[in-house]
């Protein structure tokens, strides 16, 4: 602790080159939160995806549908504790730009199978006693402004009702809530048997199987059973972890980790140049000085210290207030108003972004104080 | 060795290699400095003056013979060793005095401290004791590009002095200032010297400084010589 007024008073040496350094960390990290949670946003529902789920799709594509008769046939399956189904509907509301998704689905067996979606029971029966009723997550309530007893239109491309419209109108009767941070509270769900009956085309089909399994352990098997079950018939089956099926759904607009990381290289290693060049300079400007504080009694290992932590101090300020900032701007809202289904910045991206400030002081200012440590006393004085 | 001898150099020799070249900067000097003077090392430009007060601050290492403070070889000493013997017996006073310019007259006299287990309170007495011996105690609050060359190099003498150091070595306290102010300069040497007891070995090639010591050395080519080399 005695040291620290010492190590701190460097950094007033230079003042305007020590705050642009700052700066340009505060941005970096601020740029680094803002993207973990963008890619959150994007990979919605992986992080909270049930370890006991799979899903069941066609093996060709997400597009193709399976027939609704493949829900006995997966629930006969050993291992298998329940199935529901989901058929993607592709609605817009009022404007294409106001994208959220929709799905039928059977609404008892249904909110058995995702216990993440909190539902009030008043809400739970009106939905089963109503045809038309739909239940909707809070974020997109919100951001339409949309309550309990409204009638909201939406249209869609895919699904032509038998009366040749393309608006389908929905009551909401319920709104649900995630149990946790990272569920995905932007869609809404409405009753299989009133799409079934309205849709002109794509009788018995249904878009994907949601499969509950008694033990999670046993995933990769039941999966394979469930595959071999519907081996050469018509429409083959590709049975998947949950998790490995949202993120396959989120890489259709890209591998958003991969761009992340990329962009994040990028950025991190012009800091550790620009912040090493600074440390580098900081070091070479004051060589007689170090060489000072070794012939007034300091160790080579106290001289390095010093140095790394000016450097992991520089580093803490601007990427903790960088991170700090980020969880600031992120809390405050979605810059996308509502398009992405979660937006927040996820505890371990900023534990790892804590120690990427640690590792980019540390390493920013490893070989300036290595040289600071090497330094010989004689030959630091005769630069005077 | 007599008990009075603070300071014994044997046939010390220092070689510096300069790309395939060797250079000899002190061949075989041996030199003694009784506890109590005031010794003063002078000699032209290159004549191994200041290589030879770093040897005797455990700043720098001889290529060959020994170095013995207070009858403890030092020359063997570890760096940790050698560092922590440097805090606990020498004091230094350099040419361009060489203070941090980021840190107050006070905090720069108290770096010395910070390598010792003195409380905050005790290093603020030692520092406050320091700088009225200098008579800073008034410049203690400002920074060294707040002062003259005289006024910062009487902050380095209390650096120097902060810790009660066995030796003061002084590497041309006076080289950058003018007379008037080295003359203050050499008062506060001799007080120290005098009043206090105080073992220092000082580097200069200005002959109005020596005169002040109680004894002069010169060296030459990297030897003592009995002669004042112009």
């Amino acid at each position: 602790m005695k040291f620290l007024h010492l190590i701190g008073s460097n950094l007033r040496r230079k003042k305007l080159r020590t705050t642009l350094t700052m700066l340009s960390i505060l941005i970096a990290f601020l740029l680094y939160g803002y993207l973990c949670a963008i890619q959150e946003g994007l990979n919605a529902g992986v992080s909270v995806a049930g370890e006991d789920r799979l899903v069941v799709r066609h093996k060709v594509s997400l597009i193709q549908l399976l027939p609704v008769s493949y829900k006995d046939r997966i629930a006969r399956i050993p291992g298998v504790d329940a199935v529901v189904h989901q058929t993607w509907f592709g609605g817009i509301y009022q404007d294409p730009k106001k994208f959220f998704a929709q799905m039928p689905v059977e609404p008892e067996a249904f909110l058995d199978m995702y216990p993440e979606f909190i539902l009030e029971e008043g809400a739970r029966k009106a939905w089963m006693q109503m045809r038309t009723g739909a239940i909707v997550g809070r974020k997109t309530a919100n951001r339409f402004g949309w309550k309990v007893g409204d009638r909201v239109p939406i249209q869609t491309t895919i699904w032509v009702q038998k009366n040749g419209s393309q608006t389908w109108e929905f009551d909401i009767v319920g709104i649900f809530d995630g149990a946790e941070k990272g569920v995905d509270t932007t869609q809404l769900f409405f009753r299989h048997d009133y799409f079934d009956e309205a849709r002109a085309e794509g009788d018995g089909m249904v878009g994907w199987y949601s499969v509950r399994i008694k033990d999670p352990e046993r995933a990769p098997e039941v999966a394979q059973a469930i595959d071999e079950e519907f081996a050469n018939s018509p429409a083959e089956t590709k049975a998947e972890a949950e998790g490995a099926f949202v993120q396959g759904f989120a890489k259709q607009v890209g591998d958003i980790g991969a761009i992340t990381a990329a962009i994040l290289s990028a950025v991190f290693f012009t800091i550790l140049l620009v912040s090493g060049n600074t440390m580098a300079q900081a070091v070479r400007e004051r060589t007689e000085e170090l060489g000072v504080l070794k012939a007034l009694g300091f160790t080579s290992p106290q001289v390095l210290g010093f140095v790394l932590a000016e450097s992991c101090l520089i580093a803490g300020i601007g990427g903790l207030s960088g991170l700090g900032l980020a969880w600031l701007m992120i809390s405050a809202g979605d810059p996308t108003n509502g398009a992405l289904p979660i937006f927040y910045f996820p505890m371990r991206s900023l534990f790892l972004g804590i120690g990427l400030v640690l590792g980019l002081g540390l390493i920013t200012g490893i070989v300036p104080a290595w040289q600071a440590m090497r330094i010989e006393i004689a030959d630091a004085l005769r630069r005077n | 060795m007599s008990n009075d001898v603070l300071v014994h150099v044997r046939n010390v020799e220092k070689r510096f290699r300069r790309g395939s070249e060797d250079i000899h900067v002190l061949s075989g000097l041996s030199l003694e400095v009784p506890r109590g003077e005031f010794l003063a090392l002078m000699g032209p430009s290159g004549s191994g003056k200041t290589t030879l007060l770093n040897l005797i601050g455990g700043l720098d290492r001889p290529t060959g013979g020994s170095v013995e403070i207070e009858g403890e070889r030092i020359d063997g000493f570890s760096d940790r060793k050698l560092a922590a013997w440097r805090a606990r017996h020498v004091g230094l006073v350099f040419q361009m005095y060489n203070l941090l310019p980021v840190l107050t007259a006070e905090r720069n006299v108290d770096l010395p401290l910070l390598l010792t287990h003195l409380s905050r309170q005790e290093r603020r007495r030692h520092v406050e004791a320091a700088l009225a011996v200098v008579g800073l105690s008034h410049r203690a609050r400002h920074f060294p590009r707040q002062m003259s060359g005289g006024e910062q190099q009487r902050v380095g003498i209390a650096r120097a002095i902060v810790t009660d150091p066995t030796l003061l070595l002084c590497d041309e306290p006076t080289g950058d200032l003018d007379r008037k102010a080295g003359d203050e300069i050499l008062d506060l040497l001799q007080v120290l010297n005098r009043e206090q007891g105080k073992t220092i070995v000082m580097v200069t090639h200005d002959p109005h400084a020596s005169a002040r010591a109680s004894r002069t050395v010169h060296l030459n080519k990297g030897q003592l010589s009995t002669e004042a080399v112009p």
